[in-house]
């Protein structure tokens, strides 16, 4: 189990009578950026909290950092950074002051050169002592990603860390992860951005409070049994009509000039490129489409009741 | 520029909507009223009746009985007993379990009907010049009838006038009648009350509507510690809006502080102490800053209105009585006017400070349980 950064089993959470997390296993390597996919709602910031110690889970066990989740939550606590999903700094403390008192709250010894670094790495040592409200959604979201590694942590909970940021911070924003990654830290993040999920090395899909699929990247689109077709036309509009109409199509997403097509089976798929003439091109990978299917086929799946939960 | 009544009439039912979301809000709009309604129309009377009172005799008979039951059929004294000496007399006024004492001296029967014009003494606790005031306007009409009726017949003689009875008053503790005396020691209750509970629920609420509670507790801080520390600071406040207040109402409004700090300094820190609870149980109650406000003012209307504060205690109905003794500001208030205006020291506190305490107890109790529920 040493080459696990967190290992659970069975995890579940009832609020108000609703299973928002729903016997949820996991397996984290060290080292490892694993994303977390899915649905608003789908219970991806619950499954971090009780990770984390934030919530007890009603059922399920296992361990995260080789600490029992239930019973050691202290322990995690001290060697997790997590960062929320809204931003949960003190807006009316400045950059300096919110640093030292992360840093007081982990009993830091060399609080004041850790935090002295952590300025100069951002780029803010200029700026300490600046209000932490304000600062532009970006710059919050590298100073709260500053804040949860000064006690240089061997996990990170990121939930949504680039939600609202604009694309040129967010790819800072990833480089910074990757870097962590490559010292050993592992990390552990939600997103919505396909662009960000293809960075993992592993991804869980879960919708509902259950995980539906995890693997790498790469194996998902196969996993998912999804091909897809990237075609283009002159009249875009006419031919999304024409194939959404199309019983062998399973999917259909546009891409500016471009249409994503995508079927579960290859036959199939065949007969459609015949019956619509156009530039067709297999497309490697299809991770989103992959996706959106897994979303729509969800929805059905748990329109049961489930679905009348709410979500 | 055209109004649109369509669009009006949308703009206004979402405002119903959302008033009936807001529960507490909703609560507060029905909930206030009917407060004011039953608290101003039946628990406040400005003109008490049935105060407590208490009876050394040191001389009985038929102009002694007279006198009494004069008393007490005016309505304004209700008899609690009979005190021997004029020592239980004055503990009595000075912990509060007697408004009035009135004392039949000796030798009383025998002076009337030798012409002495012997003196009646009615000791008057002054301190809420309010609350005594119609009864001690009362007595000299209550004693003379009384006197008139029983030195009828052949004793007619000695009921001509001059009276043949003096009533002696003593007003005590506020022989003035100064109604600042009597109002300045119970406004640090209310101050108190009002500011600590507030301050405490919002600062608390705005931790978790801010989302910085999240990430607090997702640092190996223990609750205890965040709990401790962000309500230790207001203690500080307490000490000093009381540092304040002492010096305004020694220097600026000129009331005395004739009992014991030691009373007046365990008092006051258990009082801040059950606000700062009351403040934590409120905090656990609220979503947002704005409830925390509101339900801090709606607590705080009892305590102006029932704590005896603006209205005298005694003069409450029985039920009315109850609701301001399950109050921290009733008992804080009492204890103040009786360091500062009646010389009370530690022993005759004790029932003040058990009564905040036990009240604290409570609200503490009903905090923790909020509070866990809350965490998950």
């Amino acid at each position: 189990m040493s080459d696990l950064a967190i290992s659970v089993r069975g995890l579940t959470k009832v609020f108000g009578g609703r299973r928002v997390v729903d016997g949820f296993d996991m397996d984290v390597p060290k080292g490892a950026i694993y994303g977390f996919l899915g649905p608003n709602g789908s219970g991806k910031t619950t499954t971090i909290r009780m990770m984390c110690g934030l919530l007890t889970p009603e059922a399920g066990d296992g361990t995260c950092l080789g600490f029992d989740i239930l019973r050691q939550s202290q322990e995690i606590k001290g060697r997790v950074g997590y960062m929320t999903q809204r931003f949960s700094l003190y807006e009316d403390l400045t950059i300096r002051e919110n640093l030292d008192f992360i840093g007081r709250m982990y009993r830091m010894k060399d609080r004041g050169a850790r935090v002295d670094r952590a300025l100069v790495d951002l780029g803010l040592a200029e700026r300490a002592g600046q209000l932490a409200g304000s600062l532009s959604g970006g710059w919050k979201q590298r100073l709260s990603l500053a804040a949860c590694m000064l006690h240089e942590p061997e996990l990170l909970m990121l939930d949504e860390p680039t939600a609202g940021v604009d694309p040129k911070a967010r790819r800072d924003f990833w480089d910074e992860i990757r870097r962590l990654s490559a010292r050993g830290v592992t990390v552990l993040v939600s997103t919505h951005y396909m662009d960000e999920a293809v960075q993992c090395d592993f991804i869980a899909y879960i919708a509902y409070g259950r995980k539906l699929i995890s693997g790498t990247p790469k194996d998902i689109p196969r996993l998912v049994g999804l091909q897809t077709w990237v075609v283009e036309a002159g009249e875009v509009g006419t031919l999304e009509a024409a194939l959404k109409a199309d019983p062998d199509v399973a999917q259909v997403a546009r891409f500016g000039a471009m249409l994503h097509v995508s079927g579960t089976d290859e036959a199939r798929l065949e007969a459609v490129r015949q019956r619509h003439p156009g530039q067709w091109q297999k497309l490697d990978g299809g991770l989103e489409e992959a996706f959106i299917w897994l979303m729509s086929g969800a929805q059905d799946n748990f329109a049961g009741p489930a679905a009348r939960g709410g979500a | 520029m055209t109004l649109s009544l369509a669009r009006l009439w949308a703009v206004l039912v979402k405002e119903f909507i959302q008033m009936r979301r807001d529960k507490v809000t909703f609560v507060m709009m029905i909930g206030l009223p009917i407060m004011q309604l039953i608290i101003f129309g039946f628990a406040i009377n400005s003109d008490p009746r049935h105060l407590p009172t208490l009876v050394e005799m040191a001389d009985t008979g038929p102009l002694t009985r007279a006198v009494l039951e004069g008393m007490r059929t005016s309505d304004y004294f209700e008899f609690q007993g009979v005190v021997t000496s004029p020592a239980a007399g004055d503990r009595a006024l000075r912990d509060g379990s007697a408004n009035f004492v009135v004392v039949i001296p000796k030798g009383f029967e025998r002076d009337v009907m030798r012409g002495l014009r012997p003196a009646l003494l009615l000791s008057a606790d002054a301190s809420d010049p309010s609350a005594s005031g119609a009864a001690v306007a009362a007595l000299g009409g209550i004693v003379d009838q009384a006197v008139a009726d029983t030195l009828a017949g052949p004793l007619a003689q000695k009921a001509a006038s001059p009276a043949p009875v003096q009533v002696t008053i003593h007003k005590e503790y506020n022989p003035e009648g100064r109604t600042s005396t009597n109002i300045v020691p119970g406004l640090l209750a209310i101050i108190m009350s009002m500011t600590m509970v507030m301050i405490t629920a919002v600062a608390i609420v705005r931790e978790s509507e801010r989302g910085t509670m999240e990430a607090l507790i997702a640092t190996p801080v223990r609750p205890a510690e965040v709990m401790v520390g962000k309500i230790a600071p207001y203690i500080l406040v307490g000490y000093v809006q009381t540092a304040v207040f002492l010096l305004a109402a020694l220097w600026v409004f000129r009331v005395p502080f004739l009992g014991s700090w030691w009373a007046f300094f365990a008092g006051f820190n258990l009082f801040i102490v059950a606000n700062l609870a009351l403040g934590f149980l409120i905090s656990t109650l609220s979503r947002n800053q704005m409830q925390a406000m509101q339900l801090s003012f709606f607590s705080l209307m009892p305590s102006i209105l029932l704590s005896g504060f603006m209205f005298p205690f005694a003069g409450m109905p029985p039920w009315a009585q109850a609701i301001g003794s399950a109050i921290p500001a009733t008992h804080f208030l009492r204890l103040t006017r009786k360091v500062m205006l009646k010389g009370a020291g530690i022993a005759d506190v004790t029932q003040d400070m058990a009564g905040i305490a036990a009240i604290m107890a409570v609200i503490v109790a009903a905090a923790l349980l909020r509070y866990r529920q809350t965490l998950d």
